[in-house]
């Protein structure tokens, strides 16, 4: 019985090893709301990367992992890729084609639209990100922040109904971080965002799960969690 | 740091820029390919080849200096062909002597010497036309278009995207060493042998670095729905005027390969 908070992301005893023996999940369970915003802090090696490449089977531990009523099996992968935006912490692992078009493109054409949807489709995702102008640029000279509004509309031109971000705002300066954060903030689908940057985690997600050791430790509203500093450094996280 | 050394296009609105890649690549493949099939010292066709090479540069708006000088980068390849000079038979022009050795220039050979120099240059002025008036992706689409093996052009795509990446990355890597390369007394600097290894090791990291690279590309590729095909759009029909030029200028380049023979 799917309970009611689990409509958007569920992930159930999520066990998982990588192939040199490393434990990197413990058992992890997971409940996300439609339209919830929810930040995955802990310190590095906590799992939250690998936790996050499950969530459209690009690993598979033992467990269970759905998305809406999809559960993600090899013979739902084509739906659940499409649901499932995923931001890769560097931007040049995402835009990997010639050009900017040619990348925000990638998934729709995958997704088997026709070409004047994959267009229309590019231009609204670029535009939601302020980048229309860039499309036809070569992503390779573009700076760090141009990059990951790129590569997040990349996964918009897909219209996921879960967005998933890993590290969005890392090696950002200043300006391009506020600029980032404003323009998640616009965005509706349900969001999971991993990062070390939780004053990013105080304006965008009301909700905080913390990972250590491949174990959600902690699970709760944002502002609750920040304010436990004891329970921040136990994990090795700094109160904001 | 945004070194992109395989950038040889040149921004520009000339007719030639403006002028479908497909065509572009044929036509300069026909040029190629009638350069290398014109037998050796018909002169009068090299010149009318010339000609044609001097419009287009003209037309590409770039200069025919511009691609003159790019173009002598292809002359140490023609110095493989110096070794005609003396191992053709005929008449003789000049001898060195070598000490016990004496090499004898002949008249055929120099003939065909000049003319592959010649050649090899006319060909490479038009590939330098080609990449500067043509942005890689276009480019890329040619091929396509050309029935090129689609896994082929995207692998060529991925490494006109990822070469860059890679040398930056190498960049960074020897500044880092030239940052930790201090030294007190003399010259410094270690062994041959110590440097040399420092070298290997920076080579192999950079391979380490480029595998686990293109494995997250892969994991960005399958999330977006990669699933082994490569998709791509349907390619424009080309206009009529394309069609047109492209069998015009066709037509040209068969009649002077027609009148080297």
């Amino acid at each position: 019985m799917v309970q009611k908070h689990c409509l958007a992301v569920e992930v159930r005893a999520l066990h998982f090893a990588y192939p040199d023996g490393h434990v990197a999940l413990r058992g992890v369970d997971l409940c996300v709301a439609p339209g919830e915003r929810l930040a995955l802090v802990g310190p590095n090696g906590a799992g939250k990367s690998t936790l996050m490449l499950h969530l459209n089977g690009i690993l598979k531990g033992q467990g269970k992992v759905s998305i809406g009523d999809l559960e993600v099996i090899e013979a739902n992968l084509r739906r659940i890729r499409a649901a499932v935006g995923m931001v890769f912490q560097n931007p040049d692992d995402q835009l990997f084609s010639p050009r900017v078009f040619d990348d925000v493109a990638y998934g729709p054409l995958y997704m088997g639209l026709s070409e004047v949807e994959v267009k229309e489709r590019v231009r609204r995702a670029l535009q939601q990100m302020y980048m229309e102008p860039y499309t036809y640029r070569t992503s390779h000279h573009l700076s760090l922040g141009e990059k990951k509004r790129i590569a997040i509309a990349t996964v918009l031109a897909m219209e996921p109904s879960v967005l998933v971000l890993d590290e969005p705002s890392a090696g950002l300066d200043p300006r391009a971080r506020r600029v980032l954060i404003e323009l998640l903030r616009g965005l509706t689908p349900t969001m999971l965002i991993s990062t070390h940057d939780l004053r990013l985690v105080q304006e965008i997600c009301p909700r905080t799960v913390i990972l250590d050791e491949g174990q959600a430790v902690a699970d709760g509203p944002t502002a609750t969690l920040l304010s436990d500093e004891a329970l921040l450094a136990a994990h090795g996280l700094e109160p904001v | 740091m945004h070194s992109s050394p395989f950038d040889a296009y040149h921004p520009g609105s000339s007719l030639l820029h403006v002028l479908d890649a497909r065509v572009k690549l044929v036509l300069t493949l026909a040029f190629v390919l009638t350069v290398s099939l014109a037998p050796f010292g018909v002169w009068p066709v090299y010149l009318l080849l010339l000609a044609l090479a001097l419009s287009a540069s003209v037309a590409s708006e770039l200069g025919p200096s511009f691609v003159w000088r790019r173009a002598l980068l292809a002359l140490p390849f023609v110095l493989a062909a110096l070794p005609l000079l003396v191992t053709l038979r005929g008449a003789p022009l000049l001898t060195i002597s070598l000490g016990r050795w004496a090499l004898t220039v002949t008249k055929p050979g120099l003939e065909r010497f000049l003319s592959i120099a010649f050649k090899s240059w006319l060909s490479v002025q038009m590939a330098i036309l080609l990449t500067a008036t043509t942005p890689l992706p276009d480019l890329l689409m040619a091929m396509r278009a050309l029935r090129l093996p689609r896994l082929l052009v995207a692998i060529l795509s991925l490494m006109w995207r990822y070469l860059a990446v890679l040398i930056d990355e190498a960049l960074r890597m020897m500044r880092a060493r030239e940052a930790r390369s201090g030294s007190w007394v003399g010259t410094g600097g270690g062994s041959l042998a110590w440097r040399a290894q420092v070298t290997g090791r920076m080579a192999g990291t950079l391979f380490l670095r480029g595998y686990e690279r293109s494995e997250r590309i892969y994991n960005a590729m399958l999330a977006r729905g990669y699933d082994g095909s490569i998709r791509s759009f349907p390619l424009k029909p080309l206009s009529r005027g394309e069609r047109l030029l492209l069998v015009l200028a066709v037509g040209v380049l068969v009649l002077l390969l027609m009148l080297a023979y």
